[in-house]
């Protein structure tokens, strides 16, 4: 088994992606979109006079200069709204993929709807083969996010108008050399060497060519690829439809973890006691990301107190069941809820860019609620261009839903309290900010939640432009997003920006007791992570990985499980070893492959004839060997050549007909002229000798 | 192994649904339904037969309800809080969702309407409800250790769906109730081919074979249309879930077409609630409904109005779907005193009435009286229109599902016996498969499969998987392959006994190699052939695990030498006494006398490889060379007429190719060479 980390990720909507070989099949692990380098594109400017005037003054390389003298004399200007790039953004895959070739991959698992934006570039290429397993509704979210990029990416189009796939203007080199050091460190990584991996935005067609090839599973259903695997998707909790994979090979059983919630008050709960698998790859790197700024401070390994866990079952499940963590997280929408109160008593207006769904909709209920409670009367938006399709979905979902969410539906009210909202006409749903329903229904103050994260897409650019001056108005943001350079374009803001961070992952404290509670042999870490927590108490073996490294895995066992069927079996001829307790039989039959497991099955067309042992072992004893002989009715005598050992000799056969039986150290050699004595004379052999 | 199944009820009768099969030690109830049919104990299932101490918890695995119809679960309340049953129960999300309207709606007509003693109460169903697990479908799911049970999607209606069991090696599958068609809100039932031992289906319309449904469909709209039309009132009784939603999505949609103004009303909210589940459940139904629900939910009817008790006696024509179906009791018994008597008003009825109820009256003969009891009596003057749309499969679909699922046993349940006794015979004569159709609280017994577990060697499963070759039909290329000459040890005996250790393999290399070598002169003629042989040789110590290992392996693995028995023979054979043979040296002597025999054998034996390497003849294991020893121990004769024209050939073999051997010594024997 091999594993490769090709990328660590980045936060909740860049999740990690991995590439591995298992049995024979190569499997990668979720084909996210890089957004990262999006901020260095300047969002849809309002005109294009705008676009023209800064288009000179940021531009000096335009007449009087050459190359190198801008270089070497420019004192580079503060990063301003100028120095972005103004054009049709490209985006980034990851870079490490390019390096495999795709037609050689036999599965793509998909954990996440984040973890399938960037597979349209990979289906669009020619020899893309590869089977690719979704749950249903990360296929359907996953769509629906992207046939949103899409159209929010239309808006640009639009704007610059259709280029041809040539190069664009801004990625040849010297465009690039006077892009601002801070936009570059941005696109290009600390040492400006990551260039590759540029994509311009997939179409429409590119995302239903995709589709097509989703192979959409259950929680809990067996996927059988090829015989050889079988592959299980079961809930991680991350989001609706989220999950991990459990891969049974013949070989070896893996569970897959990527970022998982234990308890989550939208989707299904992470399934973890169904992961009790012995190999395991650990893929959520969210306690790694929140660690690296807390462990400035700590100078002391963050272990000690966990040194003395506890193995008591009731215990771990205890801990990891622990409420505290869901409480933490409807703190901090609670603190959302309150700070948007405010807003909206001072005359201000919230805006809210954050694409977690299970997010969104805990917001709308808590918001609305919290509206009610302070008897404002302010309306909802919900804007993007799938949001219909959103709502209408999540209510016919109740088997991704978490217990609560389900209750509800078993108890006969709906699951989500934006059914009320919409009957009551107090959440709107429009698909874009220039709706003419909109323009009909809009009020202000008011709540907005709307795409894109990234401040550079979609509805929100407008809005940010149109409320960035307001005092009174909220912005809550996402925690991860570097938010000096995502508000650059709206500068100067005197809007109140909230960063909050989202659960997004497994705590740091509760990866032990997990592991622990899962008891797998071996346990694949980031490396990172295996530092952070001391493994070396545990039974299982720990290798830890890092983005870029290939990983070998040595295979646990050398034998395999067979079955055999039976009526197969009935057909066996055991025979008992000379030695006693062993007993052996030459088994035929015809291997299948089914489900991960090898089954022997019986074969048609044999019919089963009386054979003879083929293989011998042991020492005859020549006088037993007489002995046998004569009870058959064959005569002979001993003619001992050799006298220091009884057991070498020659038998001189005189009855019926003359034969020889010569036995020496490692042999024995039957010379008769007479076929059926022969085979008599065999069967004496055989009969003191072992063999099958 | 055995798989035993106590049928508790529908056995050779529709009503009540509940088996109980034991897999291995693991014992399920499958569904646990009441009788609409009877008010006295036989109403439920015998459930002190699972058990005579009444320790359900013990003796049962868990309880699967296949879907939420009450002579599926209606005695599932009573089972668990009456009888005590704390295991775990799966149902489908619908399902779950859905039973408790049903149940609470069979007890209110019970207690409320019939004044019964209470059977089970509000609190017994939402109790009862707390400790089932929903399951979707396909999920596999790991009961205990070693029971994993997983549902199929079935029709029917909306949620139900067909069990699959195992336990160990043995498996089975319990279809409920099923329908092989899709309808207009439902698909048809879907499974997975799979290794069964037992397959329990239903059978109500075991000898039924259904034409066309668009043809049904229309009979029954233009019945309503027809009837609406000249002034009527159509009754359409129904129990809320799945023919209501399934008739008013057929209505809705004629309403539209025709643009019909005249109102259909459901009788309660319960219905209307229904729908509200409906719409939430989407994902359950026929794939149209499917697609179209984000523009329309097709369970959002344009055309559908509550009902007020207070409109029966209004004048004007209308459509009323009102519970409960069958005309047993309650609301759709008031309507229909009400409407019975005029000529103008329909009634439709359900493609299946249980015995005793007032449906069950009105479909044998046309009555124009009915008794409800002894004061009371009814005049029948209305039209009666029969649905012939169920949501059952038919004989048809009942054949192709037992064909496909090829199962070992098939045990027929929930049908009418004579019918049951012809379709059992069908399943046996047609399909072969042996078919049981047991009586209410009778036992079947039925073999399971137990396959062996060993654990196999990576080498064996390597020598199954790789291609075994074959070449057949090949003239032989008597030119010295010069690497074989090279690689071989000397002396006589060592050629005799060249060791075979992997045959297999070995063959194939030669053959290969040699393919290369003479593919130009040989290669048309070339026959591959790739019989796969998965030999392997079983071992099984006490105490330990019985292992599966290549034959190579076995000494390895039983710390054992190898003791080589063989035969030999050494027999005279006479050539042409070629005068120019006397010249030659006794090397190239027998170098010529072997490729005389090489050419004879390859022509005799045209289906085996006969190879010469120069100093020895080889044909699988069988060797032959020119023994030019005086004596030779496996020499029978030792007398030679003519020196320079015979001479003694030795020969040694393995017992794998006894047969051969003696072929080729009779060969030789036979055949004189100096003759051609």
């Amino acid at each position: 088994m091999e594993f490769t980390c090709l990328s660590r990720g980045g936060c909740f909507y860049f999740p990690p992606c991995h590439m591995f070989e298992v049995c024979g099949f190569r499997i990668q692990f979720d084909c996210p979109m890089d957004f990262s380098a999006l901020p260095i594109f300047s969002p849809v400017p309002l005109d294009f006079y705008v676009i023209s005037d800064e288009e000179l003054s940021t531009h000096p390389g335009n007449g009087s200069f050459n190359l190198e003298n801008v270089s070497e004399e420019k004192i580079e200007k503060p990063l301003d709204v100028g120095s972005l790039i103004k054009a049709e953004p490209w985006y980034k895959i990851i870079n490490n993929l390019r390096l495999w070739n795709p037609s050689f991959t036999d599965i793509v698992l998909i954990s996440s709807p984040m973890g399938m934006l960037g597979l349209p570039f990979l289906t669009r290429e020619k020899d893309f083969s590869a089977k690719i397993y979704a749950t249903e509704a990360t296929a359907r979210l996953g769509k629906m996010m992207m046939d949103d990029l899409i159209a929010m990416h239309m808006e640009f189009k639009q704007f610059y108008g259709s280029e041809d796939d040539a190069t664009p203007q801004w990625m040849k080199q010297e465009e690039l050399e006077l892009l601002h050091h801070a936009l570059k460190e941005v696109a290009f990584g600390q040492d400006e060497a990551d260039l590759g991996g540029w994509m311009p935005m997939y179409c429409a067609a590119d995302v239903k060519d995709c589709m097509k090839k989703v192979e959409t599973v259950r929680y809990g259903e067996e996927a059988c690829y090829n015989g050889a695997l079988v592959i299980k998707a079961l809930s991680s909790g991350l989001e609706i439809g989220a999950c991990n994979w459990t891969i049974n090979g013949p070989k070896r059983n893996i569970a897959y973890i990527s970022s998982s919630i234990f308890s989550s008050s939208n989707a299904m709960n992470f399934d973890y006691l169904a992961l009790q698998e012995e190999t395991i790859i650990y893929s959520d790197f969210s306690s790694v990301e929140s660690m690296n700024d807390i462990l400035n401070d700590t100078s002391g390994p963050l272990t000690d107190n966990l040194t003395a866990l506890s193995s008591n079952e009731e215990t771990l499940a205890n801990l990891l069941s622990d409420p505290a963590e869901s409480v933490g997280e409807s703190e901090k929408l609670s603190f959302i809820c309150s700070c948007a109160v405010q807003s909206v008593e001072s005359g201000g207006s919230v805006l809210i860019p954050i694409n977690r769904l299970g997010v969104t909709l805990q917001l709308l209920e808590q918001i609305s609620a919290s509206l009610d409670y302070s008897n404002l009367k302010v309306p909802i938006y919900l804007i993007s261009s799938v949001a219909e399709e959103l709502l209408a979905f999540a209510n016919v979902i109740p088997e991704w839903l978490s217990k609560q969410r389900q209750q509800k539906l078993f108890s006969g009210e709906p699951m989500f309290a934006f059914v009320d909202l919409l009957k009551e006409k107090r959440l709107h749903v429009f698909p874009a900010v220039h709706s003419p329903n909109l323009l009909i229904n809009w009020q202000e103050p008011c709540v907005v939640f709307c795409p894109h994260w990234s401040l550079r897409l979609g509805p929100v650019v407008h809005l940010l432009r149109r409320w960035c001056g307001d005092p009174s108005s909220l912005l809550v943001l996402e925690k991860g997003l570097d938010a000096e350079l995502a508000l650059l374009p709206f500068r100067p803001m005197s809007m109140k920006v909230l960063q909050c961070a989202f659960l997004s992952g497994i705590k740091l404290d509760k990866v032990r007791p997990l592991l622990k509670v899962l008891q797998p042999k071996v346990v694949m870490l980031p490396e990172n992570l295996s530092r952070l927590i001391n493994t070396n108490t545990e039974s299982f073996t720990v290798f830890s990985y890092s983005e870029g490294e290939t990983l070998r895995v040595p295979n646990l066992k050398d034998s395999l499980e067979l079955e055999i069927a039976p009526d197969l079996a009935m057909s066996f001829c055991w025979r008992k070893l000379q030695q006693g307790n062993i007993d052996i039989a030459r088994l035929k039959g015809e291997l299948s492959l089914n489900c991960g497991k090898f089954k022997l099955l019986a074969e048609n067309a044999h019919v089963a004839t009386d054979q003879r042992p083929l293989i011998h072992w042991g020492q005859p004893d020549l006088k037993k060997l007489l002995n046998v002989l004569s009870k058959m009715g064959i005569e002979g005598s001993l003619q001992q050549s050799d006298a220091e050992s009884s057991n070498v000799g020659v038998i001189r056969i005189h009855d019926p007909t003359e034969a020889v039986i010569e036995i020496q150290e490692s042999r024995t050699i039957i010379s008769v002229a007479d076929k059926k004595l022969s085979a008599r004379i065999f069967d004496a052999v055989d009969s003191v000798l072992d063999g099958v | 192994m055995t798989i035993d199944c106590l049928v508790l009820g529908a056995g050779q009768e529709v009503g009540k649904s509940c088996v109980v099969v034991t897999i291995n030690g693991k014992r399920i109830m499958f569904d646990c339904g009441m009788h609409m049919g009877y008010l006295d104990h036989r109403r439920y299932p015998d459930f002190s037969r699972i058990s005579a101490s009444r320790d359900y918890n013990t003796v049962l695995s868990c309880v699967i309800i296949t879907h939420f119809h009450l002579d599926h679960i209606g005695a599932l309340p009573y089972f668990t809080e009456v009888c005590g049953y704390n295991g775990p129960i799966y149902m489908t999300y619908p399902t779950l969702a859905l039973a408790p309207l049903m149940l609470e709606d069979y007890r209110k007509v019970m207690v409320d309407r019939r004044g019964e003693a209470e059977q089970f109460s509000n609190d017994h169903i939402m109790e009862c409800m707390k400790k089932v697990i929903p399951v979707d479908l396909k999920q596999t799911i790991q009961v205990d250790e070693d029971l994993q049970i997983r549902a199929y999607y079935a029709g029917h209606v909306l949620g139900a769906a067909m069990f699959y069991a195992k336990v160990g090696d043995a498996a089975m599958v319990y279809t409920g109730d099923y329908n092989m068609t899709p309808d207009r809100h439902l698909g048809a039932a879907q499974i997975d081919r799979m290794q069964l031992d037992l397959l329990i289906t239903e059978s109500t319309y075991a000898t039924t074979i259904r034409d066309s449904k668009y043809g049904r469909e229309r009979e029954f709209l233009k019945a309503v249309h027809n009837c609406v039309a000249s002034g009527g009132k159509v009754l359409i009784p129904t129990f809320a879930l799945g023919r209501a939603q399934e008739l008013c999505i057929l209505l809705d949609d004629y309403w539209e077409r025709m643009n019909l103004k005249i109102p259909i009303y459901f009788s309660a909210g319960l219905t209307v609630q229904a729908n509200m589940y409906y719409k939430m459940l989407i994902s359950w139904t026929s794939q149209k409904v499917k697609e179209t629900y984000t523009t329309r939910n097709a369970f959002d009817f344009k055309n559908v109005q509550k009902f007020d008790r207070s409109m029966i006696d209004a004048p004007g024509p209308c459509v009323l779907f009102a519970t409960p179906g069958m005309i047993s009791g309650g609301f759709s018994l008031e309507v229909f005193k009400r409407w019975a008597p005029s000529k103008l008003n329909l009634i439709t009825l359900p493609g299946y009435c249980v015995a005793g109820t007032i449906g069950h009256k009105l479909m044998s003969g046309k009555p124009t009286k009915i008794d409800l009891d002894k004061d009371t009596q009814i005049d029948v003057q209305c039209q009666i229109h029969q649905l012939a749309f169920s949501p059952h499969t038919d004989s048809k679909g009942i054949m192709d599902l037992v064909k496909f699922l090829s199962p070992k046993h098939v045990i027929l349940v929930h049908g009418e016996k004579p019918k049951m006794v012809t379709l059992k015979e069908r399943i046996h004569s047609e399909l072969g498969i042996p078919c049981h159709d047991p009586a209410n609280n009778e036992t079947v017994s039925i073999s399971s499969t137990l396959s062996i577990k060993a654990e196999s060697s990576s080498m064996f499963i390597q020598s199954c998987s790789t291609p075994n070759f074959k070449f057949l039909k090949r003239n032989l290329n008597d030119k010295i392959n010069s690497k074989e000459l090279s690689s071989k040890e000397g002396g006589t005996s060592s050629m005799f006994f060249r060791r075979r250790s992997n045959p297999h393999v070995k063959h194939l290399n030669r053959n290969l190699d040699e393919k290369f070598d003479s593919s130009l002169s040989c290669g048309p003629e070339l026959e591959v052939s790739d019989d796969r042989v998965n030999e392997g040789i079983l071992v099984m110590e006490n105490g330990k695990k019985t292992k599966v290992v290549h034959q190579d392996e076995l000494l390895l693995l039983l710390g054992e030498q190898e003791h080589e028995v063989r035969f030999a023979n050494c027999s005279p054979i006479y050539f042409g006494s070629l005068d120019d043979t006397h010249v030659m040296d006794c090397i190239s002597r027998k170098s010529l006398w072997l490729s005389q025999l090489s050419s004879k054998l390859s022509s005799e034996l045209s289906d085996r490889n006969v190879q010469n390497f120069g100093e020895y003849l080889q044909v699988e294991s069988f060797t032959l060379s020119i023994c030019s020893k005086e004596s030779c121990p496996y020499r029978t004769t030792n007398r030679i007429e003519n020196e320079s024209a015979a001479a003694f050939y030795c020969c040694s073999w393995l017992v794998a190719d006894e047969v051969l051997a003696w072929q080729i010594i009779s060969i030789l024997e036979k055949h004189d060479l100096s003759s051609t």
